[in-house]
């Protein structure tokens, strides 16, 4: 830029506008009484918050207009805090606003960069210093202290490896096997196909026995859906087919994208939606994607009918149920 | 001298004779901070930590962090019988037996997202006035370091009551563990203790949400804060304002009333928040069950981004020699996030080496006079919002009669088209208020007043602005843009030409501005 271009200067601080209180007596006995006033509501405020701790009821509720029906305890309570609290600070700010000094003070910035003299002394006494560590020339020390450095700091890594079992064939494996029964949850009842009307959903879990009550990490991969169509509704492979039973079709619940439970089946489109990432399946061909980020179907488990008449799984899971993990094959 | 200062005498000289205090506070007693209202934005966030510490103290004392499975007999009847861990049942009792418990538990939550809330929008402050630049890098770091850490806090906060919408974000957290590639499932193993969801996962977050990461918070905010204190504080520009002074109000006792009132002022809004607005109902979603979900499940919001990326991301997956990449996980959850954090880390960088700036700022930028960088900025912003009305993408299909697949798609096409448009669109509404304001400078304020000349012409009378509001229009430097050559002085092309050729161009994208008015300028118009 050339030195013709003049800039537009700079005015300098503008001069200070005294506010009332600092001229008029009475405004400034005004302000105190105002910031007293507002210290008192503070504590007003607390009183309320001390006397809904102990005197208001806690199961009576009320009707207050916009918030509904509320528990007249929790409410008090909550509110003698926030104008307990919140007046201190109008008090302070008050105050600070009327009362305390307001003039504008100039102070000057110190650079942050050090003296060139200190940083080269600083310079100068690390390369010394540093020297007569040997730092540089003894390289046997160094390398072995490196050695140790390195090594130390896997044993951290070393002390978590308890925290969990290797994976193993947990994620490929679930409970269900071949002609093992599905009951319903709730209820551990056996299901037969007359139980279920076309276009019903049901909730299924494999059998369980013994007195134990199942695991959650059972239920995150044994969780099935039932979905019953009309058998001429099905758009299925020949073998796929056979893993139905007379219009009564299994899939694994628990979603092939992340996990959650696919839990809402339109009736209309025959689609279940998971409601947690939206990912679409479309029942009648086997919970084909056809909608949202998952890349696979839903895995379907075979079923059949015992000869009591009640469900059974054909065989286990074909392929791993839930998300999907680096190990999976397909 | 009174009794009163006998004793204050007494007690800073014990002080001052061991530490010599004295003439530190002396000094910083009168320590000068400028005053501006965005500048109150990250105290709000410092008191809003203050706020976790104490309610989360509180919770503390009865929540029990173990999934053992128990039995509900407490005094919320519909839950009564049910089979839930002690996490959730404890989280009950809290709830509606411990009186105020509920209050502290409401206080905690607002507080969380006020504290997320407080750290955005100071992060926008900070970022859109210049404020990371030198000397600042470091601070800018730490505080994205605190977001990150934040976000990651707030979930492991709304997980530990082990209800069914937290299980459920567990359960995708669990998820995008497992899709990392080679050690996915051996993580999450290690992290869940077994095959999820196990008894380990509570009990251990626990620990990181009530002591690990909140001591990094406490390390973090301290440095940030010592910085801050030692490098001084940024100004916005005018009158008497300089890159070499500091002009506002001594610490006390004004400055001390205003910010420790502040603090009051805060925790009472959160306090009242508490008291009226419920959050996180989660007696309502009843105990976790993998088997399980409620429709509209959704994270709080500043989770609500990730997730809304995850929704739209295309159902990618690789098969490749009997593994699996997971792209429709990897790409949302870990990669885009990664790339969007560790540039906006590296962002004072990549902006001194577009402009060639090494030196140091004190003095703040109007969003208008950086077009470039308040355009970007915009562009993130749209890219994040975007992503997180996806988030929500059930909750608005449903609220608005659209179908999901309408919204989905309008996100997924939105989040390449909108960002680039909002930049577009912002750095001409920058350029356009640049021009504003030279008009403002050089023609002066429109006053509404008509004047009919003799011959019968109207025109409007302008007043002329004041020497304050002019220098304030007019104290931002416009750099050029830099000047690089592709050949050295001896002739050769240089190495890395195209690099940069890459940064010639960005940097005259940046320096594109409107020519602010100069006392020449001025005169020119006077002799008119």
């Amino acid at each position: 830029m050339s030195n013709e271009i003049e800039a537009i200067k700079d005015p300098g601080l503008p001069a200070h506008v005294h506010r009332k209180a600092d001229t008029d007596p009475v405004a400034e006995k005004r302000a105190e009484r105002q910031v007293a006033i507002l210290f008192l509501i503070s504590a007003l405020g607390t009183l309320l918050f001390i006397f809904a701790y102990y005197f208001v009821p806690e199961d009576v509720f009320f009707f207050f207009p916009v918030l509904g029906n509320t528990n007249a305890h929790q409410l008090f309570l909550g509110l003698g805090l926030a104008i307990a609290l919140f007046f201190i600070g109008a008090a302070a700010i008050h105050w600070a606003k009327t009362l305390m000094p307001d003039l504008e003070v100039i102070a000057m910035r110190h650079t942050l960069r050090s003296d060139e003299e200190d940083r080269d002394a600083l310079v100068t006494t690390a390369k010394e210093r540093a020297g007569a560590a040997g730092l540089g020339r003894r390289s046997l020390i160094k390398r072995s202290m490196g050695l140790s450095l390195g090594l130390i700091g896997l044993s951290p890594l070393v002390l978590l490896r308890d925290l969990g079992p290797l994976p193993g064939d947990e994620l490929t494996k679930t409970s269900w096997k071949a002609g093992t029964r599905l009951v319903t949850d709730p209820g551990d009842r056996p299901i037969r196909p007359e139980d279920l009307e076309v276009g019903a959903v049901a909730q299924v879990l494999p059998e369980h026995f013994g007195e134990e009550r199942r695991h959650l990490s059972d239920i995150a991969k044994d969780a099935v859906l039932l979905i019953r169509l009309r058998p001429e509704e099905f758009q299925l492979s020949s073998e796929r087919l056979s893993w139905t039973y007379d219009g009564i079709i299994a899939f694994s619940k628990i979603c092939s994208h992340m996990g959650c439970a696919v839990a809402l089946y339109e009736q209309t489109t025959k689609h279940l939606l998971c409601p947690c990432h939206q990912s679409t399946f479309d029942v009648p061909r086997a919970a084909k994607v056809i909608f949202g980020p998952s890349a696979r179907a839903l895995p379907q488990l075979a079923i059949t009918v015992d000869s009591e008449g009640f469900l059974i799984a054909q065989k286990p899971f074909s392929e791993p149920v839930g998300p999907s993990f680096w190990e999976r094959s397909s | 001298m009174t009794a009163r200062e006998r004793v204050a005498g007494t007690v800073a000289n014990y002080v001052d004779e061991r530490t010599g205090a004295a003439k530190w506070m002396k000094k910083n007693l009168t320590k000068v901070f400028p005053d501006h209202w965005s500048f109150l934005l990250g105290e709000i966030v410092l008191y809003s930590f203050i706020i976790l510490l104490l309610s989360g103290t509180f919770l503390t004392f009865w929540f029990d962090p173990s999934q053992r499975e128990v039995i509900y007999d407490g005094s919320y009847v519909p839950l009564q019988g049910l089979h839930m861990s002690a996490a959730y049942a404890s989280t009950l009792h809290i709830s509606f037996e411990i009186r105020g418990g509920m209050l502290m538990r409401q206080i905690h939550h607002w507080a969380a997202l006020i504290f997320m809330a407080g750290m955005v929008v100071h992060l926008m402050r900070v970022y859109f006035t210049g404020a990371f630049r030198k000397p600042r890098e470091f601070n800018w770091i730490i505080g994205v370091g605190l977001l990150t850490l934040g976000i990651v806090e707030g979930f492991l906060g709304y997980s530990l009551p082990d209800d069914l919408l937290s299980g459920t974000g567990i359960r995708i957290a669990e998820a995008i563990i497992q899709a990392l590639p080679v050690v996915g499932s051996y993580l999450a193993f290690f992290a869940f203790g077994g095959a999820f969801p196990g008894e380990a996962f509570i009990p251990r977050i626990f620990t990181v949400h009530v002591l690990l990461l909140p001591g990094i918070f406490l390390a973090l905010i301290t440095v940030h804060l010592m910085l801050v204190w030692y490098q001084k504080h940024t100004q916005w520009p005018g009158p008497g304002r300089t890159e070499k002074n500091v002009v506002g109000y001594p610490l006390m006792p004004a400055y001390m009333a205003k910010a420790g009132g502040f603090f009051f002022i805060v925790f009472g809004v959160t306090a009242f928040l508490g008291a009226v607005a419920s959050i996180n109902p989660i007696w309502l979603y009843g105990p976790y069950n993998p088997g399980q979900v409620s429709a509209g499940s959704q994270p709080d919001w500043y989770m609500g981004w990730l997730d809304g990326l995850v929704r739209m991301a295309p159902p990618l997956e690789t098969y490749l020699f009997g593994y699996t990449i997971s792209w429709n996980i990897l790409i949302p959850g870990l990669i885009i996030p990664g790339i969007l954090f560790t540039g906006m880390a590296l962002y004072p960088f990549i902006e001194s080496w577009i402009t060639g700036d090494k030196r140091e700022h004190h003095l703040l930028d109007r969003p208008r006079n950086v077009p470039n960088r308040t355009a970007l900025g915009a562009m993130s912003l749209t890219f994040m919002l975007v992503a997180l009305i996806n988030g929500g993408n059930d909750i608005i299909a449903t609220t608005f009669s659209l179908s999901i697949n309408q919204v989905m798609w309008f996100s997924r096409i939105g989040i390449i088209v909108l960002p680039p448009l909002a930049f577009v669109i912002t750095k001409r509404i920058c350029l356009s208020l640049q021009r504003a304001d030279r008009e403002l400078v050089l023609h002066g304020r429109e006053t509404g007043r008509l004047l009919m000349l003799p011959h019968g012409e109207f025109v409007e009378v302008h007043e002329p602005i004041s020497p304050e509001l002019a220098w304030k229009l007019t104290a931002h430097e416009q750099a050029p843009a830099l000047v690089l050559a592709d050949v050295d002085a001896r002739g050769v092309r240089r190495a890395g030409s195209l690099k940069n050729k890459l940064r010639k161009r960005i940097s005259q994208a940046n320096a594109e501005s409107i020519a602010k008015p100069t006392a020449n300028d001025l005169k020119e118009i006077e002799h008119h």
